[in-house]
């Protein structure tokens, strides 16, 4: 009998193979991209301070969230879409008005020296019983009015999206703009 | 006049299926490249309120996640729908909190401490109380880089 060469082995069932394990894989995959808002939290005080830095009211951007939802900015009821432009209003501020931030003459690099940086601070407070997703939307949009100075600032001054910026441009538009979101210590009134 | 001749009597050759693996293959790679297997089971039922301006967590390795909601399914019988807070594969009470940040801290090179986030997975029907609670907890151990977590959206509504 002649010698026959050897049978080559069938690779037919490869890709049933495959199909098994990208079946698996797809069911157990969970696509989601974790992202969400960064923040930092204040310390714990070592123990209650008495004498606090005195704030000035006008620079100060007062947001009170109440357990029913509403929410209420330097004393006016307002929609959460109308937070931002009131935000981003308070924190440019402006220096022919009584009520806005005032301003403290920096230096900051590239916007030369001298350069007036308002003195904002935006002061966040909610109930206990405000919902988190009310809390995660005020907080949404108080973010998104930083980010908005800040990339308009950027595109006047480097013609790029602050995200785009080199690393000592993002901090110099950083330093105009720092995000100064102040959450008041929470009180448990009735809950 | 053999060209035309070939034609009649035989069938069309089916269409080669040797490539398949190859195409399957390179979607398994997909998936298994991409793949991000859920390290915690879910005791509770969380859905995450959306956000525009979301910022993505760079390592997942230095990540730590703090779960608040309604107990799921079957468990709502026996715990009630009372938001609770759930740390690695368990129900916690808020006094656990200090206690877990020092292992998750423990768990990590010491230089790296500092860099850790925690995330905080809440379902968008908690009351804040419990979140605060949860915050300030985490205030007095000391972690204080935290994230809340968000699905993106481009809009959101009043």
């Amino acid at each position: 009998m002649a010698r026959r060469e050897l049978p080559e082995i069938n690779a037919g069932s490869m890709a049933d193979i495959a199909f098994l394990l990208l079946i698996f894989f797809l069911v157990t995959t969970t696509m989601d991209t974790d992202g969400g808002l960064t923040r930092k939290l204040p310390p714990m005080p070592e123990e209650q301070l008495e004498d606090l830095p005195e704030v000035k009211q006008r620079n100060v951007f007062e947001v009170l969230v109440n357990a029913n939802d509403q929410l209420l900015v330097e004393g006016q009821l307002m929609l959460v879409s109308e937070l931002r432009e009131a935000a981003k209003e308070f924190i440019v501020s402006n220096p022919s008005r009584e009520d806005l931030p005032e301003f403290k003459l920096t230096d900051v690099q590239f916007f030369g020296e001298q350069y007036p940086v308002s003195k904002q601070i935006i002061s966040l407070q909610n109930d206990r019983g405000t919902s988190y997703e009310m809390y995660i939307k005020v907080q949404n949009e108080l973010v998104a009015a930083y980010n908005e100075l800040r990339d308009e600032l950027a595109m006047n001054k480097f013609g790029k999206l602050y995200n785009d910026l080199e690393e000592d441009q993002g901090d110099a538009v950083q330093d105009i703009y720092p995000q100064r979101i102040s959450e008041a210590e929470p009180k448990s009134i009735g809950e | 006049m053999s060209k035309f001749r070939k034609k009649d009597g035989k069938k069309q050759p089916g269409i080669s299926t040797a490539s398949l693996p190859d195409i399957v293959f390179m979607l398994l790679f997909f998936f298994m490249v991409t793949t991000v297997m859920r390290e915690v089971d879910l005791l509770v039922d969380v859905t995450t309120p959306n956000a525009t301006e979301v910022t993505k967590l760079e390592n997942k390795a230095l990540v730590s996640y703090i779960y608040i909601g309604k107990p799921m399914g079957a468990l709502k019988k026996t715990l009630g729908e009372e938001p609770r807070i759930q740390l690695n594969d368990a129900f916690a009470r808020k006094e656990d909190i200090i206690q877990w940040v020092e292992m998750e801290k423990n768990r990590r090179d010491e230089a790296e401490i500092p860099r850790i986030t925690w995330s905080m997975k809440v379902d968008s029907d908690t009351k804040m109380g419990v979140v605060t609670d949860v915050k300030q907890e985490l205030r007095k151990a000391n972690a204080l880089k935290i994230n809340y977590s968000t699905r993106e959206v481009d809009k959101i509504t009043d």
